[in-house]
């Protein structure tokens, strides 16, 4: 199980993120209700499913900006729902990106994107600077190094937002509907960013909205139905041929609503099996 | 045009007060330039302590006020005792006539047996007073900022106190300095407070001129040199709050 393929033809490592019957509540409200899930290294995960459904809740227990209410994370072998585990270490080992960007509006991006390496990792001023400069460069943003957060449009505030959690050199990145919040004509610069992450062998776990491009990029795809994992499978087999009638349901409602695109619609409308990520072995 | 409505106005009242029966009495007991001059280097030299006060004071608060409004704010029943201390104390010092904090410092500490130094004592009440104050108006801007930030700073690997310094903080103190000089701007005021326990300040030195002539000009120039002093900032204030308003404006474009 440790070098298997994943259905993006990219080549899986060991496993790099355990979630064990982990449940979490609200109040009353019961978000999670048992969610077991395995991530391997070099694996992009989607979860997809209604809004409520518990996809952000998830996330966000992941690196435990939710405390759970039962159930395990362990993160590259490590729990780290352990009693006493320091918690700031394990957060700076998982990035993640929101919706709504969250960037710090009194800080100039490249700031915002120091700040961490800095102050956690006490990296020094220059050399955090240059690593951010760099990555700000390859995603195509250097020119707005020292703007501020709301001089800049909604992608490149999203873009920028992946290049703050990617200064930390996390093991494991997980996105929370990154493009919900983006104009329709933004979104594909900022998938784009993800794409070339997945190709470089980034772990990810990505809550999306977008069918698409989940069916493009994942290895595996989640369908959450009310806090469980309905079905699981690579897109091949949840977009052309799911097993539950709850995910052909969902399905059936975002093709009526426009939102499927791209192969994910090929798959569901036609059952095709060929898709270019299975024959291409990815970089 | 509304500066010549203004002086029009202006102008109007001026004349009536005037020709008022009693303005010579008025004028000759409130006003008179004689008693005037004779206080003025007396009561300017006072002022000297009120100055002193309100900005040693004004310091003292801006750092005692954050550190109580961050105690407020910290998360986590390890914290609670903390959190209990912080409110009851806001709530003594906020809750109490100022009036009645000078007093209790100034006459009733050294009457334990501590130092009787006035001056100390009426400048720690004033900080006790206000830094409770301020503290609110910090609170009110770290809660203003959305709790994304901090999810944001904390999910980087952030410690609650990083998030707070680098993050929360910085923004909060932005948003709370229009309310934070209309605390100051009492907090000049009461300066004249301390007068109570014995601080020759410029309101006590007012006090003493008017008693050796009856003449009340004394506490008028008094009066004056308070509003030469609070009236720029209150200006300053409305200043602070339309260039904000014009910004919001720009961004919302």
């Amino acid at each position: 199980m440790s070098h298997t393929t994943g259905a993006s033809g990219r080549t899986l490592g060991a496993e790099a993120v355990r979630i064990e019957g982990v449940h979490k509540s609200f109040g009353d409200l019961e978000v999670l209700k048992g969610i077991d899930l395995v991530v391997h290294e070099h694996e992009v995960v989607c979860l997809i499913g209604a809004s409520g459904s518990g996809k952000s809740t998830l996330l966000r227990c992941v690196n435990l900006l939710e405390p759970l209410k039962s159930g395990r994370v362990i993160v590259e072998g490590q729990e780290i729902t352990a009693p006493g585990i320091d918690i700031d270490k394990i957060r700076r080992r998982i990035g993640i990106v929101f919706q709504s960007y969250n960037l710090f509006p009194h800080m100039s991006v490249v700031d915002n994107i120091t700040l961490a390496p800095r102050r956690v990792l006490k990296t020094s001023k220059d050399e955090a600077k240059s690593e951010a400069m760099s990555l700000l460069k390859r995603f195509g943003l250097e020119e707005k190094a020292d703007q501020y957060p709301d001089r800049l449009s909604g992608g490149q505030q999203q873009r920028v937002a992946i290049v703050r959690a990617l200064a930390m050199k996390p093991e494991l990145l997980l996105l929370d509907e990154i493009t919900s919040a983006l104009d329709p004509e933004l979104v594909a610069e900022v998938l784009d960013v993800i794409r070339e992450l997945a190709e470089s062998g980034m772990t990810m776990i990505i809550a999306t909205h977008e069918m698409g491009f989940a069916g493009d990029i994942a290895d595996r795809i989640c369908f959450l139905e009310q806090g469980q994992i309905l079905e699981e499978g690579p897109p091949t087999r949840i977009f052309g041929d799911p097993q539950q009638p709850r995910t052909r349901e969902f399905l059936q409602r975002v093709i009526e609503s426009g939102r499927m695109g791209g192969h994910a619609t090929k798959h569901f409308e036609h059952d095709t099996m060929s898709r270019p990520g299975m024959t291409t072995p990815g970089t | 045009m509304s500066i010549v409505s203004t002086l029009f106005v202006v102008a109007i009242l001026g004349y009536i007060v005037v020709n008022l029966p009693g303005w010579e009495r008025v004028q000759e007991s409130f006003l008179n330039p004689k008693y005037a001059a004779a206080a003025w280097p007396k009561i300017w030299a006072a002022f000297g302590r009120n100055v002193a006060l309100f900005l040693m004071a004004e310091v003292l608060v801006l750092i005692l006020g954050l550190l109580v409004a961050i105690m407020r704010s910290l998360k986590g029943p390890l914290f609670t005792p903390i959190r209990g201390f912080a409110i009851i104390y806001v709530d003594v010092f906020r809750g109490l006539p100022g009036i009645l904090v000078v007093y209790v410092l100034g006459l009733g500490l050294p009457a334990l047996g501590l130092p009787a130094n006035e001056f100390f004592w009426g400048l720690l009440a004033l900080v006790l007073i206000y830094s409770a104050y301020v503290s609110e108006v910090y609170r009110a801007g770290i809660e203003s900022v959305h709790p994304s930030q901090d999810a944001a700073a904390r999910s980087l690997g952030l410690s609650q106190s990083q998030s707070m310094r680098w993050v929360v903080v910085p923004q909060a103190v932005r948003r709370i300095i229009p309310p934070l000089l209309n605390d100051f701007i009492g907090l000049t005021k009461d300066t004249a407070l301390v007068s109570l326990i014995g601080v020759v300040e410029a309101f006590r030195r007012g006090q003493i001129e008017y008693a050796g002539s009856f003449n009340f000009t004394p506490i008028v120039v008094t009066g004056v040199l308070f509003l030469v002093l609070t009236i720029p900032m209150s200006r300053f204030v409305d200043w602070l709050v339309e260039r904000d308003r014009k910004r919001k404006m720009a961004t919302a474009q």
